[in-house]
């Protein structure tokens, strides 16, 4: 049975300089996983998720989503560069991210950010997108902050208005880059429990965290990162239980 | 009343029956600068951008007229404009040369736009290039072009951060359109100046200009102020209101 998975990475190589970052990392996402990627800082969680919707470039290795590969091409210089950058932009509509600085627009407030996607990049009609920005605010419980500008809310807000703004594309794929590591301890869970009912949903995320109880409960598959490779992949229960390399035990009794 | 005005030292009779001429001097003053103000924004826009890419050919060559037209006076380019281009024979031959270089006002116009829109462009560089990274990673992410990233995003917001900025080469437009004045136009200076020489009355023709270029001021200076207020909330914090008095007032009673 050949069921085309919902995002697929294959031997993703990115190097900054001489140094190289990603060293081979293959990844596959069936729709409704919920992939948490942990791994100590420097680990190039963030460079590997920032190389799937071309942030970054990666030097070598491919991106599938649903099936379609982005096409990249080498410039006369060498370098890896998009053979087709519509193309591009017509897959990052549908790869959503969420990131660790929220990355609000700031001029707009929580409704226009929510909105600029899907009248600007998709081009909706205005009653359609509007009606789904009201649900979506309503689900991540801010319908009460529509007209507020970004600095206004506090930073568990911006990142449900962020996880709103994401989830407007009506993307295949939610990207999640440390969604929770700016804020404050005491906010972190608001945003952890969006993040749930998403999962619950059925919707497929990739998600770098180092919510360790957020991995071990919600995610259908750990996968965890040591300098630029997988060390260790495989269920939560059995990673969290069983860790079965050096790496990710001493990482683990780091974290705890 | 007019006990009092004798303890002025100034000929006000002299500004009143003059003060038509004033009024029509502010009226060029402010048609001069203001035109520029416009035009020479709307070449800083395109050229700003070319100044914040790394485009091999635009960005050096708006790099080169805005260092060429920010490195020397004004007063200078008004006068190679107006005195200098005037000399070459090819140039009083064409076209260019009747309605628009023969005449004082139209190079005035050419010197100030050109002068100010090299002004804005860097102004409004500084504003595209502090665009915060993550909002425009936000905006890659999300699939917006280029194009329309700039459109949508980069420049909306860049406007409003270039805004207090502007409002001070708003102002240094305004007073350097003075040079108006040597080229003889009747701006608000040449009125002060066509006083002096006629009736040997410094103070009353230099008071009175600068009296309505304070004026001016004044309004410019309210004018940013609204547009602050208006376009620059989004980055201030919001004003304590009594919902939030509440929540903080139940949080410490908890």
């Amino acid at each position: 049975m050949t069921v085309t998975s919902a995002l697929k990475v294959e031997n993703l190589h990115k190097s900054f300089g001489n140094h190289e970052v990603i060293k081979g990392v293959s990844l596959e996402a069936q729709k409704g996983d919920v992939i948490a990627i942990l791994g100590a800082s420097g680990a190039g969680k963030s460079t590997f998720l920032r190389c799937i919707n071309l942030l970054e470039t990666p030097n070598s290795g491919d991106v599938y989503l649903a099936g379609e590969k982005m096409r990249m091409k080498q410039n006369r210089h060498g370098e890896t560069i998009p053979e087709d950058i519509r193309q591009v932009e017509r897959m990052r509509t549908r790869l959503a991210m969420v990131f660790q600085g929220f990355n609000l627009w700031s001029h707009m407030t929580v409704m226009e950010n929510i909105l600029e996607g899907p009248l600007y990049v998709q081009k909706i009609a205005k009653a359609e997108a509007v009606e789904k920005a009201e649900a979506l605010l309503e689900k991540v419980g801010l319908s009460d902050r529509v007209d507020y500008y970004p600095a206004h809310l506090s930073g568990g807000q911006q990142q449900r208005v962020a996880i709103a703004r994401a989830l407007a594309m009506d993307p295949d794929v939610m990207l999640f880059d440390e969604p929770t590591s700016a804020l404050d301890p005491e906010l972190v869970g608001e945003v952890l429990a969006v993040m749930r009912d998403l999962a619950e949903e059925g919707r497929t995320m990739l998600v770098v965290t180092h919510e360790m109880g957020f991995a071990r409960d919600v995610s259908s598959k750990t996968v965890f990162l040591h300098k630029g490779e997988i060390c260790e992949e495989g269920s939560p229960a059995k990673l969290f239980t069983k860790p079965a390399t050096d790496q990710f035990k001493a990482f683990l009794a780091r974290i705890n | 009343m007019e006990n009092f005005l004798s303890y002025i030292p100034l000929d006000i009779s002299l500004i009143v029956e003059n003060f038509d001429r004033f009024l029509y001097g502010v009226w060029m003053t402010l048609n001069l600068t203001v035109l520029a103000l416009i035009v020479g924004g709307l070449l800083a826009v395109p050229m700003a951008i070319a100044r914040a890419s790394s485009h091999p050919i635009f960005n050096p060559i708006v790099w080169a007229y805005t260092y060429i037209f920010r490195g020397t006076p004004l007063l200078v380019q008004t006068y190679l404009i107006y005195f200098g281009l005037g000399q070459f024979e090819a140039i009083r031959q064409s076209w260019l040369w009747d309605p628009i270089l023969s005449s004082a006002w139209w190079c005035a116009f050419i010197a100030f736009t050109l002068n100010t829109a090299a002004y804005s462009t860097e102004l409004l560089r500084g504003a595209i290039i502090d665009t915060p990274k993550g909002e425009v990673e936000a905006a890659i992410a999300t699939g917006h072009s280029y194009r329309s990233r700039m459109r949508r995003i980069i420049l909306p917001s860049a406007f409003r951060r270039a805004i207090p900025a502007y409002s001070n080469e708003v102002i240094f437009m305004l007073h350097g359109s003075v040079v108006a004045s040597t080229i003889t136009l009747q701006d608000i200076l040449g009125v002060g100046r066509w006083l002096n020489g006629r009736f040997y009355l410094a103070y009353e023709g230099f008071i009175t200009a600068a009296f309505l270029y304070f004026l001016i001021v004044l309004c410019i200076t309210w004018i940013f102020r609204w547009l602050e207020r208006r376009y620059l909330g989004h980055l201030t914090r919001r004003e304590i209101t009594e919902t939030d008095i509440e929540i903080l007032s139940e949080g410490s009673t908890r």
